[in-house]
């Protein structure tokens, strides 16, 4: 079965990973503001991007490196991150 | 969902952006395994930690090092020793590197045109008897004298249960000589008779520290969470200790679960190779442990958790500005 990877999905997918792992209350995958600064408004840091972009790597196989997590501050940015970097590596794959 | 802004009036809101932009990386450094002093509890000599590796002397060694530091992200540096002040160039080496702190018992005065700016937290350890008993002489008379009116340097004034009482004095003599103090608390290492502390005066001496916060509101550098946190040991209903403690070196770090943590925080021997276990003595028996700047860092690594009532975040705020006035990433 091949995954829907359309933005709107991978949007409510990451939110979702945000809401379980890092235990957020009061909010849904729905109710999540995907432009919401994570960081300044939410008050995640370093340490909870490195978690959350673990469980990313392994459900979507992308590589996120560190040099990117300060890019990473909203969970729109971070859903577009995702599809580029698929986008990529299907682009790679195909070439071969 | 809590938020930053649904919590904060505007004032706070400001005050809390101009701190979320900093992002401090500390790593402590022994620069000499020395001192001109041999204080009872000092954790430094009482863990033997003067022997667990012989200094290096090669000032373009140092030099080195604290290059590769700074590539690895470093952008405070705590000195500590053993005193830093015996050893000028290696002190200098950081200063011209990158942000630096130093601790000293301030008996050596450093030369301002060599280190205009650089902020130093002189130890002391109460007044004059205090000080003559566990230092063996009243440092004060000596330090004060040296840094008066200074405006880069504050006293870190480790409280002892003997001192229930009586910090107001040494306070005032502190705001007499025109400088800052900052407060903590004994952990008595090397259980030295009458210095160790009991629940009734860790709530004496709570309510102290918030009393001499209020009336000296200029000259002491705190915040009335930090004295609840380090006198209970407690925050948001967790404990403090070796499970939670931030301030542990991160390659000697292999705890499961891992806690929020400093980042790529070392504490280097002046071998400059040796690590030490944390920010203090390895030796120590975490669950008394009370080490100011360990649980300021875990206050401060904890944001999210504070992200939670209003009242949480602005305690938040207070603590980290507290230890970016104590480390210069703002101004007092
Ligand atoms: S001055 Fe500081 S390093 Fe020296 S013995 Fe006293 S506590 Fe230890
Ligand atoms: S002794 Fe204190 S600073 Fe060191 S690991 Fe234990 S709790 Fe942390």
């Amino acid at each position: 079965m091949t995954r829907d990877n359309s933005i709107d999905k991978i949007l409510l997918r990451v939110a979702e990973i945000m809401i379980q792992e890092l235990k957020l209350e009061d909010v849904t995958p729905e109710t999540f503001d995907p432009v919401i600064d994570l960081v300044d408004e939410v008050g995640i840091d370093s340490m909870d991007l490195a978690t959350v972009a673990l469980v990313i790597r392994d459900e979507y196989r992308i590589r996120i490196d560190e040099d990117d997590y300060p890019k990473l501050t909203s969970v729109q940015l971070i859903s577009e991150y995702i599809e580029r970097k698929l986008k990529e590596k299907a682009a790679e794959g195909a070439a071969v | 969902m809590k938020t930053v802004s649904s919590l904060l009036n505007p004032e706070w809101y400001e005050r809390y952006k101009k701190i979320s932009k900093l992002n401090i990386r500390s790593s402590i450094y022994d620069v000499t395994n020395r001192c001109n002093l041999r204080c009872k509890g000092c954790f430094f000599f009482s863990s033997n930690e003067h022997q667990a590796a012989p200094e290096e002397n090669d000032i373009k060694r140092w030099e080195a090092f604290i290059d590769r530091e700074t590539e690895r992200g470093v952008n405070l540096a705590i000195l500590i020793g053993g005193e830093p002040t015996l050893c000028l160039d290696r002190v200098e080496a950081f200063y011209k590197r990158l942000s630096t702190f130093c601790a000293t018992n301030g008996l050596i005065k450093i030369p301002r045109d060599r280190f205009p700016d650089m902020m130093l937290g002189i130890s002391l350890w109460g007044d004059e008897h205090d000080e003559t008993v566990l230092r063996g002489k009243d440092t004060f008379r000596i330090s004060s004298q040296n840094y008066e009116g200074d405006p880069h340097v504050y006293y870190l004034y480790t409280i002892t249960p003997r001192q229930i009482g009586k910090t107001e004095g040494v306070i005032r003599k502190i705001k007499d000589v025109g400088l800052k103090v900052h407060m903590q608390l004994l952990s008595n290492d090397e259980g030295v008779s009458g210095f160790s502390w009991t629940p009734e005066q860790f709530d004496a001496i709570r309510a102290e520290m918030d009393a001499m916060l209020d009336a000296y509101p200029d000259t002491v550098i705190s915040s009335k969470y930090y004295h609840e946190v380090i006198t209970t040991g407690k925050m948001l209903g967790r404990s403090f200790g070796w499970n939670e403690c931030p301030s542990v070196t991160q390659p000697l770090d292999h705890r499961s679960p891992p806690p929020k943590r400093l980042i790529e925080f070392i504490r280097w021997a002046s071998d400059l190779h040796t690590m030490h276990r944390c920010c203090t003595s390895e030796t120590r028996d975490c669950a008394t442990c009370k080490d100011g700047a360990a649980h300021m860092s875990w206050v401060m690594v904890n944001k999210r958790a504070h992200v939670r009532t209003t009242r949480d975040l602005q305690n938040w705020i207070e603590v980290y500005e507290m230890f970016a006035k104590l480390y210069q990433f703002m101004p007092w």
